[in-house]
Protein backbone atom coordinates (compact mmCIF):
# COMPACT_ATOMS: atom_id res chain seq x y z
CA UNK A 1 0.00 0.00 0.00
CA UNK A 2 2.67 2.88 0.67
CA UNK A 3 4.92 1.83 -2.18
CA UNK A 4 1.79 2.23 -4.43
CA UNK A 5 0.86 5.66 -2.46
CA UNK A 6 4.57 6.70 -2.97
CA UNK A 7 4.55 5.92 -6.83
CA UNK A 8 0.86 8.33 -7.26
CA UNK A 9 2.50 10.87 -5.50
CA UNK A 10 5.58 10.68 -7.72
CA UNK A 11 3.81 10.63 -11.39
CA UNK A 12 1.66 13.25 -9.89
CA UNK A 13 4.80 15.39 -9.00
CA UNK A 14 5.82 14.44 -12.84
CA UNK A 15 3.08 15.21 -14.34
CA UNK A 16 2.81 18.50 -12.30
CA UNK A 17 5.85 19.54 -13.69
CA UNK A 18 5.66 18.28 -17.23
CA UNK A 19 2.28 19.87 -17.39
CA UNK A 20 4.16 23.37 -16.18
CA UNK A 21 6.76 23.03 -18.58
CA UNK A 22 4.33 22.07 -21.90
CA UNK A 23 2.33 25.52 -20.49
CA UNK A 24 5.60 27.89 -20.64
CA UNK A 25 6.39 25.81 -24.37
CA UNK A 26 3.23 26.18 -25.74
CA UNK A 27 1.74 29.83 -24.30
CA UNK A 28 3.46 32.10 -26.70
CA UNK A 29 2.21 29.68 -29.63
CA UNK A 30 -1.45 29.90 -28.17
CA UNK A 31 -1.34 33.85 -27.76
CA UNK A 32 -0.32 34.10 -31.50
CA UNK A 33 -2.67 31.85 -32.84
CA UNK A 34 -5.96 33.27 -30.33
CA UNK A 35 -4.89 36.81 -31.34
CA UNK A 36 -4.65 36.60 -34.96
CA UNK A 37 -8.86 35.98 -34.94
CA UNK A 38 -9.57 38.88 -33.17
CA UNK A 39 -10.10 42.49 -33.94
CA UNK A 40 -7.59 45.44 -33.52
CA UNK A 41 -9.32 46.43 -30.40
CA UNK A 42 -9.69 43.26 -28.57
CA UNK A 43 -6.24 42.65 -29.61
CA UNK A 44 -5.35 45.13 -27.07
CA UNK A 45 -7.68 45.12 -24.49
CA UNK A 46 -8.00 41.59 -23.57
CA UNK A 47 -5.15 39.64 -25.39
CA UNK A 48 -5.47 36.53 -23.16
CA UNK A 49 -9.15 35.91 -24.35
CA UNK A 50 -10.54 33.39 -26.85
CA UNK A 51 -12.22 35.09 -29.67
CA UNK A 52 -15.99 35.62 -29.05
CA UNK A 53 -18.83 36.24 -31.90
CA UNK A 54 -18.31 40.15 -31.51
CA UNK A 55 -14.45 40.32 -30.94
CA UNK A 56 -13.94 37.47 -33.86
CA UNK A 57 -12.32 38.91 -37.29
CA UNK A 58 -10.00 37.53 -40.40
CA UNK A 59 -8.60 40.75 -41.48
CA UNK A 60 -6.01 40.04 -40.83
CA UNK A 61 -5.67 36.69 -43.12
CA UNK A 62 -7.28 38.96 -45.66
CA UNK A 63 -4.36 41.62 -45.53
CA UNK A 64 -1.54 38.41 -45.54
CA UNK A 65 -3.35 36.58 -48.38
CA UNK A 66 -3.87 39.60 -50.87
CA UNK A 67 -0.12 40.54 -50.20
CA UNK A 68 1.44 37.25 -50.88
CA UNK A 69 1.97 33.67 -52.34
CA UNK A 70 1.91 31.89 -48.84
CA UNK A 71 0.88 28.13 -51.01
CA UNK A 72 3.77 28.46 -53.02
CA UNK A 73 6.40 29.86 -50.21
CA UNK A 74 5.20 26.92 -48.48
CA UNK A 75 5.62 24.46 -51.24
CA UNK A 76 9.09 25.93 -51.61
CA UNK A 77 10.16 25.16 -48.40
CA UNK A 78 8.79 22.07 -48.25
CA UNK A 79 10.94 20.80 -51.25
CA UNK A 80 13.76 22.52 -50.25
CA UNK A 81 13.53 20.66 -46.67
CA UNK A 82 12.34 17.24 -47.92
CA UNK A 83 14.83 16.80 -50.52
CA UNK A 84 17.46 18.33 -48.29
CA UNK A 85 16.87 15.41 -45.61
CA UNK A 86 16.73 12.83 -47.58
CA UNK A 87 20.33 13.30 -49.30
CA UNK A 88 21.69 14.72 -45.74
CA UNK A 89 20.40 11.04 -44.37
CA UNK A 90 21.42 8.84 -47.55
CA UNK A 91 25.15 10.39 -47.57
CA UNK A 92 25.50 10.96 -44.17
CA UNK A 93 24.54 7.73 -43.15
CA UNK A 94 26.94 5.69 -46.02
CA UNK A 95 30.33 8.34 -44.71
CA UNK A 96 29.06 7.67 -40.89
CA UNK A 97 29.32 3.88 -41.76
CA UNK A 98 32.51 3.75 -43.51
CA UNK A 99 34.40 5.81 -40.58
CA UNK A 100 32.27 4.16 -37.95
CA UNK A 101 33.12 0.39 -39.30
CA UNK A 102 36.30 0.39 -40.99
CA UNK A 103 39.65 1.14 -40.10
CA UNK A 104 41.49 2.14 -43.15
CA UNK A 105 44.15 4.59 -43.52
CA UNK A 106 43.16 8.25 -43.12
CA UNK A 107 40.10 7.25 -41.23
CA UNK A 108 40.84 9.94 -38.39
CA UNK A 109 41.83 12.37 -40.61
CA UNK A 110 38.82 11.97 -42.82
CA UNK A 111 36.59 11.83 -39.65
CA UNK A 112 38.17 15.24 -38.49
CA UNK A 113 37.61 16.75 -41.66
CA UNK A 114 33.85 15.82 -42.02
CA UNK A 115 33.68 17.09 -38.39
CA UNK A 116 34.94 20.43 -38.96
CA UNK A 117 31.93 21.55 -40.15
CA UNK A 118 30.09 21.05 -37.25
CA UNK A 119 32.26 24.27 -35.72
CA UNK A 120 31.86 26.45 -38.15
CA UNK A 121 28.93 28.18 -39.52
CA UNK A 122 28.38 27.60 -43.37
CA UNK A 123 27.49 31.47 -43.47
CA UNK A 124 31.24 32.30 -42.96
CA UNK A 125 31.85 31.02 -46.50
CA UNK A 126 28.85 33.11 -48.03
CA UNK A 127 30.48 35.10 -49.90
CA UNK A 128 32.18 32.84 -52.34
CA UNK A 129 29.00 30.07 -52.13
CA UNK A 130 27.27 33.55 -54.18
CA UNK A 131 30.13 33.56 -56.45
CA UNK A 132 29.82 29.62 -57.41
CA UNK A 133 26.54 29.72 -57.44
CA UNK A 134 26.18 32.76 -60.09
CA UNK A 135 28.56 30.88 -61.88
CA UNK A 136 26.83 27.32 -62.10
CA UNK A 137 23.74 29.67 -62.69
CA UNK A 138 21.92 28.16 -59.87
CA UNK A 139 21.18 31.52 -58.42
CA UNK A 140 17.05 31.67 -57.89
CA UNK A 141 16.66 28.05 -58.03
CA UNK A 142 15.58 25.57 -55.36
CA UNK A 143 18.69 23.43 -56.34
CA UNK A 144 21.31 26.17 -54.58
CA UNK A 145 19.18 25.84 -51.16
CA UNK A 146 19.56 22.16 -51.27
CA UNK A 147 22.79 21.92 -52.16
CA UNK A 148 23.98 24.32 -49.75
CA UNK A 149 21.51 22.71 -46.72
CA UNK A 150 23.21 19.16 -47.68
CA UNK A 151 26.39 20.14 -46.86
CA UNK A 152 25.50 22.11 -44.00
CA UNK A 153 23.33 19.37 -42.51
CA UNK A 154 26.22 16.47 -43.58
CA UNK A 155 28.69 16.92 -40.44
CA UNK A 156 26.21 16.86 -37.82
CA UNK A 157 24.96 13.79 -39.34
CA UNK A 158 27.47 11.60 -39.88
CA UNK A 159 28.93 12.88 -36.19
CA UNK A 160 25.67 11.59 -34.50
CA UNK A 161 24.68 8.70 -36.54
CA UNK A 162 28.77 7.51 -36.12
CA UNK A 163 28.08 7.42 -32.36
CA UNK A 164 25.31 5.65 -32.32
CA UNK A 165 26.46 3.39 -35.19
CA UNK A 166 29.51 2.21 -32.97
CA UNK A 167 27.02 0.65 -30.85
CA UNK A 168 25.83 -1.52 -33.32
CA UNK A 169 26.88 -5.05 -32.34
CA UNK A 170 30.23 -6.33 -34.43
CA UNK A 171 29.08 -10.17 -33.28
CA UNK A 172 25.58 -8.94 -36.05
CA UNK A 173 28.08 -7.58 -38.52
CA UNK A 174 30.35 -10.40 -38.45
CA UNK A 175 27.76 -13.13 -38.93
CA UNK A 176 26.12 -11.00 -42.04
CA UNK A 177 29.26 -11.42 -43.67
CA UNK A 178 29.90 -15.26 -42.85
CA UNK A 179 26.33 -15.31 -44.50
CA UNK A 180 27.98 -13.70 -47.27
CA UNK A 181 26.07 -10.43 -47.30
CA UNK A 182 28.30 -8.03 -49.21
CA UNK A 183 29.11 -4.71 -47.41
CA UNK A 184 26.14 -2.77 -49.19
CA UNK A 185 24.10 -5.64 -48.00
CA UNK A 186 25.29 -5.30 -44.47
CA UNK A 187 24.81 -1.35 -44.59
CA UNK A 188 21.44 -0.98 -45.97
CA UNK A 189 19.77 -4.18 -44.54
CA UNK A 190 21.45 -4.99 -41.12
CA UNK A 191 23.01 -1.33 -39.71
CA UNK A 192 20.43 0.97 -41.18
CA UNK A 193 17.15 -0.42 -39.60
CA UNK A 194 18.77 -0.91 -36.31
CA UNK A 195 19.73 3.04 -36.10
CA UNK A 196 16.61 4.18 -37.20
CA UNK A 197 16.14 5.90 -34.11
CA UNK A 198 18.89 7.44 -34.60
CA UNK A 199 18.06 8.48 -38.49
CA UNK A 200 14.50 10.13 -36.74
CA UNK A 201 16.41 12.60 -34.67
CA UNK A 202 18.85 13.45 -37.23
CA UNK A 203 16.03 14.10 -39.50
CA UNK A 204 14.44 16.61 -36.73
CA UNK A 205 17.67 17.78 -36.39
CA UNK A 206 17.98 18.79 -40.00
CA UNK A 207 14.84 19.65 -40.58
CA UNK A 208 14.92 23.07 -37.69
CA UNK A 209 17.86 25.31 -39.53
CA UNK A 210 17.08 24.21 -43.11
CA UNK A 211 13.14 25.26 -42.46
CA UNK A 212 13.41 28.28 -40.56
CA UNK A 213 16.20 29.59 -42.34
CA UNK A 214 16.52 33.39 -43.22
CA UNK A 215 19.67 33.82 -44.64
CA UNK A 216 20.27 31.70 -47.65
CA UNK A 217 16.82 32.32 -49.01
CA UNK A 218 17.45 35.78 -48.44
CA UNK A 219 20.90 36.20 -50.55
CA UNK A 220 20.92 32.76 -53.34
CA UNK A 221 16.92 32.74 -54.05
CA UNK A 222 14.93 35.86 -53.13
CA UNK A 223 13.01 35.34 -56.45
CA UNK A 224 9.13 35.64 -55.47
CA UNK A 225 9.54 32.14 -57.62
CA UNK A 226 11.76 30.52 -55.40
CA UNK A 227 11.05 32.34 -52.07
CA UNK A 228 10.62 30.01 -48.60
CA UNK A 229 7.39 30.83 -45.72
CA UNK A 230 10.59 31.84 -43.53
CA UNK A 231 11.73 34.82 -46.01
CA UNK A 232 8.34 36.13 -47.30
CA UNK A 233 7.37 36.04 -43.26
CA UNK A 234 10.28 38.21 -42.62
CA UNK A 235 9.22 40.63 -45.32
CA UNK A 236 5.71 40.37 -45.03
CA UNK A 237 6.15 41.68 -40.77
CA UNK A 238 8.89 44.30 -42.37
CA UNK A 239 5.95 46.09 -44.56
CA UNK A 240 3.41 45.62 -41.81
CA UNK A 241 5.05 46.87 -38.27
CA UNK A 242 1.83 48.44 -37.07
CA UNK A 243 -0.59 46.62 -38.73
CA UNK A 244 -0.66 43.56 -35.35
CA UNK A 245 -3.50 42.10 -37.19
CA UNK A 246 -1.85 41.23 -39.98
CA UNK A 247 1.51 40.75 -38.60
CA UNK A 248 -0.50 37.66 -36.07
CA UNK A 249 -2.19 36.23 -39.31
CA UNK A 250 1.22 36.08 -40.72
CA UNK A 251 2.96 34.53 -37.59
CA UNK A 252 0.01 32.08 -37.43
CA UNK A 253 0.35 30.94 -40.81
CA UNK A 254 4.24 30.35 -40.59
CA UNK A 255 3.42 28.34 -37.41
CA UNK A 256 0.84 26.50 -38.75
CA UNK A 257 2.19 24.20 -41.42
CA UNK A 258 5.32 23.71 -39.34
CA UNK A 259 3.40 21.91 -36.58
CA UNK A 260 1.13 20.39 -39.09
CA UNK A 261 4.55 18.77 -40.73
CA UNK A 262 5.89 18.11 -37.36
CA UNK A 263 2.60 16.08 -35.93
CA UNK A 264 3.11 13.63 -39.37
CA UNK A 265 6.69 13.82 -38.72
CA UNK A 266 6.65 13.22 -34.99
CA UNK A 267 4.60 9.53 -35.58
CA UNK A 268 8.05 8.38 -37.77
CA UNK A 269 10.01 9.84 -34.97
CA UNK A 270 8.34 7.58 -32.48
CA UNK A 271 8.02 4.73 -34.02
CA UNK A 272 11.70 5.12 -35.29
CA UNK A 273 13.07 5.55 -31.47
CA UNK A 274 10.56 2.71 -30.18
CA UNK A 275 10.96 -0.17 -32.65
CA UNK A 276 14.69 0.92 -33.68
CA UNK A 277 15.99 0.39 -30.23
CA UNK A 278 18.46 -2.74 -29.95
CA UNK A 279 16.97 -4.89 -27.04
CA UNK B 1 27.08 -5.03 -22.26
CA UNK B 2 30.76 -5.22 -23.02
CA UNK B 3 33.15 -2.77 -23.28
CA UNK B 4 34.41 -1.35 -26.87
CA UNK B 5 37.52 -2.36 -27.18
CA UNK B 6 40.17 0.53 -27.98
CA UNK B 7 40.59 -0.42 -31.57
CA UNK B 8 39.29 -3.96 -33.47
CA UNK B 9 41.95 -6.25 -34.09
CA UNK B 10 41.17 -6.54 -37.87
CA UNK B 11 44.02 -4.87 -39.79
CA UNK B 12 45.45 -7.38 -42.23
CA UNK B 13 46.36 -7.13 -45.54
CA UNK B 14 43.82 -7.18 -47.95
CA UNK B 15 42.93 -5.67 -51.48
CA UNK B 16 41.64 -2.30 -52.02
CA UNK B 17 37.79 -1.95 -50.98
CA UNK B 18 36.09 0.24 -53.33
CA UNK B 19 33.21 0.10 -51.06
CA UNK B 20 35.03 2.59 -48.55
CA UNK B 21 35.34 4.76 -50.96
CA UNK B 22 31.74 4.77 -52.38
CA UNK B 23 30.47 4.84 -48.70
CA UNK B 24 32.78 7.86 -48.38
CA UNK B 25 32.24 9.81 -52.04
CA UNK B 26 28.83 11.42 -52.24
CA UNK B 27 29.37 13.42 -48.32
CA UNK B 28 32.85 14.36 -49.04
CA UNK B 29 32.12 15.83 -52.68
CA UNK B 30 28.90 17.60 -51.51
CA UNK B 31 30.64 19.03 -48.58
CA UNK B 32 34.19 19.78 -49.82
CA UNK B 33 32.66 21.98 -52.89
CA UNK B 34 29.99 23.68 -51.19
CA UNK B 35 31.13 24.05 -47.41
CA UNK B 36 35.14 23.84 -47.45
CA UNK B 37 36.33 25.30 -50.67
CA UNK B 38 34.18 28.69 -49.27
CA UNK B 39 35.11 28.63 -46.37
CA UNK B 40 38.83 27.80 -47.40
CA UNK B 41 38.50 31.41 -49.51
CA UNK B 42 37.32 33.18 -46.17
CA UNK B 43 40.13 32.39 -44.08
CA UNK B 44 42.62 33.24 -46.82
CA UNK B 45 40.68 36.66 -47.53
CA UNK B 46 41.52 37.28 -43.55
CA UNK B 47 45.08 37.46 -44.57
CA UNK B 48 44.45 40.37 -47.35
CA UNK B 49 43.44 43.90 -47.23
CA UNK B 50 42.62 46.32 -49.70
CA UNK B 51 45.53 48.61 -50.21
CA UNK B 52 44.98 51.78 -52.76
CA UNK B 53 42.21 49.91 -54.45
CA UNK B 54 43.90 46.50 -54.58
CA UNK B 55 43.48 43.36 -52.46
CA UNK B 56 47.26 42.47 -51.20
CA UNK B 57 48.61 40.20 -49.24
CA UNK B 58 49.23 42.18 -45.47
CA UNK B 59 49.68 38.38 -43.31
CA UNK B 60 48.17 39.62 -39.79
CA UNK B 61 47.88 42.86 -39.89
CA UNK B 62 45.06 42.70 -39.52
CA UNK B 63 44.50 40.98 -36.48
CA UNK B 64 46.83 43.29 -35.12
CA UNK B 65 44.22 46.18 -36.02
CA UNK B 66 41.82 43.97 -34.66
CA UNK B 67 43.39 43.70 -31.33
CA UNK B 68 45.01 47.26 -30.94
CA UNK B 69 42.07 49.77 -32.42
CA UNK B 70 40.57 50.79 -29.82
CA UNK B 71 37.47 50.90 -30.95
CA UNK B 72 37.29 47.71 -32.65
CA UNK B 73 38.99 45.82 -29.29
CA UNK B 74 36.30 47.18 -27.32
CA UNK B 75 34.29 45.57 -29.44
CA UNK B 76 35.34 42.48 -29.66
CA UNK B 77 36.42 41.81 -26.39
CA UNK B 78 32.24 43.09 -25.30
CA UNK B 79 30.91 40.14 -27.56
CA UNK B 80 33.27 37.36 -26.61
CA UNK B 81 32.50 38.46 -23.43
CA UNK B 82 28.70 38.39 -24.23
CA UNK B 83 28.71 35.41 -25.92
CA UNK B 84 30.64 33.63 -22.93
CA UNK B 85 27.80 34.24 -20.31
CA UNK B 86 25.22 33.34 -22.82
CA UNK B 87 26.60 30.45 -23.31
CA UNK B 88 27.07 29.54 -19.30
CA UNK B 89 23.36 30.71 -18.87
CA UNK B 90 22.88 27.91 -21.56
CA UNK B 91 24.59 25.06 -19.84
CA UNK B 92 23.15 26.08 -16.53
CA UNK B 93 19.48 26.11 -18.01
CA UNK B 94 18.90 24.25 -20.88
CA UNK B 95 21.13 21.36 -20.41
CA UNK B 96 19.43 20.06 -17.29
CA UNK B 97 16.31 21.25 -18.18
CA UNK B 98 16.11 18.99 -20.81
CA UNK B 99 17.87 16.50 -19.07
CA UNK B 100 15.13 16.49 -16.39
CA UNK B 101 12.55 16.37 -19.04
CA UNK B 102 14.18 13.29 -20.80
CA UNK B 103 14.28 11.70 -17.92
CA UNK B 104 10.52 12.18 -16.55
CA UNK B 105 9.24 11.21 -19.88
CA UNK B 106 11.44 8.23 -19.75
CA UNK B 107 9.56 7.02 -16.74
CA UNK B 108 7.71 3.54 -18.34
CA UNK B 109 3.51 3.43 -18.38
CA UNK B 110 3.57 7.56 -18.01
CA UNK B 111 0.48 8.34 -19.76
CA UNK B 112 0.23 10.78 -22.20
CA UNK B 113 4.11 11.40 -22.43
CA UNK B 114 3.56 11.61 -25.84
CA UNK B 115 1.88 14.60 -26.34
CA UNK B 116 4.24 16.32 -23.62
CA UNK B 117 6.85 15.26 -25.85
CA UNK B 118 5.23 16.54 -28.74
CA UNK B 119 4.41 19.74 -27.05
CA UNK B 120 7.52 20.75 -25.54
CA UNK B 121 9.70 20.23 -28.51
CA UNK B 122 7.28 22.92 -30.39
CA UNK B 123 9.05 26.17 -29.83
CA UNK B 124 12.74 24.36 -31.53
CA UNK B 125 10.59 23.89 -34.83
CA UNK B 126 9.65 27.75 -34.48
CA UNK B 127 12.13 30.42 -37.07
CA UNK B 128 14.11 32.88 -35.39
CA UNK B 129 11.65 35.30 -37.01
CA UNK B 130 8.58 34.22 -35.43
CA UNK B 131 10.14 33.45 -31.80
CA UNK B 132 11.69 36.81 -32.07
CA UNK B 133 8.61 38.37 -32.56
CA UNK B 134 6.43 36.56 -30.47
CA UNK B 135 8.36 37.49 -27.26
CA UNK B 136 8.77 41.09 -28.36
CA UNK B 137 5.22 41.23 -28.50
CA UNK B 138 5.02 39.68 -25.06
CA UNK B 139 7.39 41.70 -23.03
CA UNK B 140 6.71 44.68 -24.58
CA UNK B 141 5.50 47.16 -21.85
CA UNK B 142 3.06 48.51 -24.80
CA UNK B 143 0.72 44.85 -25.16
CA UNK B 144 0.93 44.19 -21.27
CA UNK B 145 0.95 40.46 -21.70
CA UNK B 146 3.84 39.87 -18.81
CA UNK B 147 3.00 42.58 -17.09
CA UNK B 148 -0.81 41.39 -16.66
CA UNK B 149 0.61 38.11 -16.00
CA UNK B 150 2.67 38.93 -13.24
CA UNK B 151 0.08 41.19 -11.75
CA UNK B 152 -1.93 37.91 -11.07
CA UNK B 153 0.94 36.33 -8.66
CA UNK B 154 1.21 39.70 -7.24
CA UNK B 155 4.84 40.17 -8.68
CA UNK B 156 3.70 43.48 -10.85
CA UNK B 157 6.55 45.22 -9.32
CA UNK B 158 8.92 43.20 -10.55
CA UNK B 159 8.32 43.93 -14.52
CA UNK B 160 10.76 45.75 -16.16
CA UNK B 161 10.90 46.22 -19.84
CA UNK B 162 14.13 43.35 -19.48
CA UNK B 163 14.76 43.60 -23.32
CA UNK B 164 15.16 47.42 -23.16
CA UNK B 165 17.98 47.57 -20.07
CA UNK B 166 21.22 47.15 -20.43
CA UNK B 167 21.97 44.99 -17.38
CA UNK B 168 19.21 42.38 -18.07
CA UNK B 169 18.72 42.61 -21.83
CA UNK B 170 21.28 39.50 -22.32
CA UNK B 171 20.15 37.42 -19.93
CA UNK B 172 16.48 37.85 -21.48
CA UNK B 173 17.35 36.96 -24.90
CA UNK B 174 19.50 33.69 -23.76
CA UNK B 175 16.18 32.77 -21.97
CA UNK B 176 14.15 33.06 -24.95
CA UNK B 177 17.03 30.92 -26.64
CA UNK B 178 17.15 28.47 -23.89
CA UNK B 179 12.98 28.52 -23.94
CA UNK B 180 13.49 27.82 -27.77
CA UNK B 181 15.84 25.03 -27.61
CA UNK B 182 15.70 22.86 -24.92
CA UNK B 183 13.84 20.19 -26.94
CA UNK B 184 17.09 19.23 -28.81
CA UNK B 185 19.02 18.28 -25.73
CA UNK B 186 15.66 16.57 -24.66
CA UNK B 187 15.19 14.55 -27.69
CA UNK B 188 18.35 13.45 -27.65
CA UNK B 189 18.56 12.40 -23.94
CA UNK B 190 15.41 10.90 -24.25
CA UNK B 191 16.78 8.82 -27.14
CA UNK B 192 19.66 7.62 -25.31
CA UNK B 193 17.86 7.00 -22.35
CA UNK B 194 15.22 4.74 -24.57
CA UNK B 195 18.13 2.96 -25.87
CA UNK B 196 19.04 1.37 -22.42
CA UNK B 197 18.23 -1.99 -22.51
CA UNK B 198 15.10 -3.18 -20.00
CA UNK B 199 17.80 -6.15 -18.90
CA UNK B 200 20.15 -3.53 -17.56
CA UNK B 201 17.37 -1.79 -15.25
CA UNK B 202 15.82 -5.21 -14.05
CA UNK B 203 19.00 -6.25 -12.88
CA UNK B 204 19.50 -2.65 -11.13
CA UNK B 205 16.11 -3.33 -9.38
CA UNK B 206 16.77 -6.91 -8.50
CA UNK B 207 20.57 -5.14 -6.86
CA UNK B 208 17.63 -2.46 -5.09
CA UNK B 209 18.63 0.29 -7.02
CA UNK B 210 15.78 2.29 -8.00
CA UNK B 211 14.48 5.81 -8.57
CA UNK B 212 16.27 8.50 -8.23
CA UNK B 213 19.34 6.45 -7.20
CA UNK B 214 18.96 4.08 -10.29
CA UNK B 215 18.88 7.77 -12.23
CA UNK B 216 22.43 8.83 -10.79
CA UNK B 217 23.94 5.58 -10.56
CA UNK B 218 23.02 3.76 -13.62
CA UNK B 219 21.29 5.88 -16.37
CA UNK B 220 23.79 9.17 -15.91
CA UNK B 221 26.63 6.88 -16.82
CA UNK B 222 25.08 5.63 -19.50
CA UNK B 223 24.18 8.60 -21.38
CA UNK B 224 27.41 10.45 -20.82
CA UNK B 225 28.09 10.14 -24.36
CA UNK B 226 24.60 11.68 -25.07
CA UNK B 227 25.58 15.00 -22.78
CA UNK B 228 28.83 15.23 -23.82
CA UNK B 229 27.39 16.11 -27.19
CA UNK B 230 24.72 18.17 -26.34
CA UNK B 231 27.47 19.78 -24.54
CA UNK B 232 29.87 20.79 -27.54
CA UNK B 233 26.45 21.62 -29.83
CA UNK B 234 25.32 23.78 -27.65
CA UNK B 235 28.88 25.27 -27.28
CA UNK B 236 29.18 25.52 -31.69
CA UNK B 237 25.57 26.21 -31.33
CA UNK B 238 26.21 29.40 -29.08
CA UNK B 239 29.46 31.10 -30.80
CA UNK B 240 27.70 30.56 -34.15
CA UNK B 241 24.73 32.26 -32.85
CA UNK B 242 23.03 35.26 -34.97
CA UNK B 243 19.49 35.13 -35.85
CA UNK B 244 17.50 35.28 -32.15
CA UNK B 245 19.08 38.66 -31.23
CA UNK B 246 19.69 40.12 -34.95
CA UNK B 247 15.29 39.27 -34.84
CA UNK B 248 15.09 40.32 -31.39
CA UNK B 249 17.74 43.66 -30.91
CA UNK B 250 18.61 44.41 -34.24
CA UNK B 251 21.78 44.66 -35.98
CA UNK B 252 23.09 46.81 -33.13
CA UNK B 253 22.61 44.64 -30.81
CA UNK B 254 21.31 46.92 -28.45
CA UNK B 255 20.88 48.85 -25.50
CA UNK B 256 24.03 49.76 -26.24
CA UNK B 257 25.64 46.87 -27.04
CA UNK B 258 25.09 44.69 -23.70
CA UNK B 259 23.60 41.73 -26.33
CA UNK B 260 26.34 41.86 -28.87
CA UNK B 261 27.45 38.18 -29.46
CA UNK B 262 30.26 37.56 -31.81
CA UNK B 263 28.04 36.94 -34.46
CA UNK B 264 26.30 40.23 -34.91
CA UNK B 265 29.76 41.44 -34.70
CA UNK B 266 30.35 39.48 -37.36
CA UNK B 267 27.65 40.33 -39.51
CA UNK B 268 28.05 44.03 -38.63
CA UNK B 269 31.63 44.47 -39.51
CA UNK B 270 31.43 42.17 -42.83
CA UNK B 271 28.38 43.74 -44.34
CA UNK B 272 28.48 46.73 -42.79
CA UNK B 273 25.15 48.78 -41.38
CA UNK B 274 23.70 52.32 -41.17
CA UNK B 275 26.99 54.96 -41.78
CA UNK B 276 29.26 51.89 -41.22
CA UNK B 277 30.67 50.73 -44.38
CA UNK B 278 30.87 46.86 -44.37
CA UNK B 279 35.01 45.21 -44.69
CA UNK B 280 35.46 42.13 -45.39
CA UNK B 281 39.31 41.51 -44.80
CA UNK B 282 38.01 42.49 -41.18
CA UNK B 283 34.93 40.40 -41.50
CA UNK B 284 36.86 37.21 -42.77
CA UNK B 285 39.71 38.47 -39.58
CA UNK B 286 36.77 38.34 -37.32
CA UNK B 287 35.49 34.86 -38.93
CA UNK B 288 39.18 33.31 -38.67
CA UNK B 289 38.78 34.40 -34.64
CA UNK B 290 35.61 32.88 -34.36
CA UNK B 291 36.67 30.09 -35.93
CA UNK B 292 40.03 29.62 -33.37
CA UNK B 293 37.99 29.63 -30.47
CA UNK B 294 35.36 27.30 -31.79
CA UNK B 295 38.20 25.04 -32.54
CA UNK B 296 39.91 25.12 -29.52
CA UNK B 297 36.58 24.10 -27.89
CA UNK B 298 35.86 21.08 -30.00
CA UNK B 299 39.18 19.76 -30.04
CA UNK B 300 39.31 20.08 -26.20
CA UNK B 301 36.36 18.05 -26.04
CA UNK B 302 37.46 15.67 -29.25
CA UNK B 303 40.83 15.26 -27.53
CA UNK B 304 40.41 15.45 -23.65
CA UNK B 305 37.15 14.93 -22.86
CA UNK B 306 35.27 12.42 -25.43
CA UNK B 307 38.32 9.80 -24.83
CA UNK B 308 37.77 9.68 -20.89
CA UNK B 309 33.89 8.87 -21.15
CA UNK B 310 33.36 5.13 -21.47
CA UNK B 311 31.00 3.35 -24.85
CA UNK B 312 29.03 0.43 -24.26
CA UNK B 313 27.32 -2.19 -26.59
CA UNK B 314 24.30 -3.71 -25.99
Amino acid sequence: MAKARTSYLRSGLIHLALISYTLIALFPVFLTLVNSFKTRNAIFREPMAIPTPSTFSLVGYETVLKQGDFIGYFQNSLIVTVVSIALVLLFGAMAAFALSEYRFRGNLVMGLYLALGIMIPIRLGTVAILQGMVAAGLVNTLTALVLVYTAQGLPLAIFILSEFMRTVSDDLKNAGRIDGLSEYAIFFRLVLPLVRPAMATVAVFTMIPIWNDLWFPLILAPGEETKTVTLGAQMFIGQFVTNWNAVLSALSLAILPVLVLYVIFSRQLIRGITSGAVK
Amino acid sequence: MTDVPPTDALAIKRPFRWHILVFLAPAFLVYTAIMILPLVETLRLSLYNLVDGKTVFVGLNNFITLFSDPRLAANFWNALWNNLIFFVIHMLVQNPIGVALAAMLSVPKLRFATFYRTAIFVPTLLSFVIVGFIWKLILSPIWGIAPGMMDWVGLKWMFAPWLGKPESALITVSLISVWQYVGIPMMLIYAALLNIPDEVLEAAECDGITGWSQFWKIKLPLILPSIGIISILTFVGNFNAFDLVYTVQGALAGPDGSTDILGTLLYRTFFGFQNQMGDRSMGATIATVMFLIILAGVSLYLFVIQRRIRRYQF
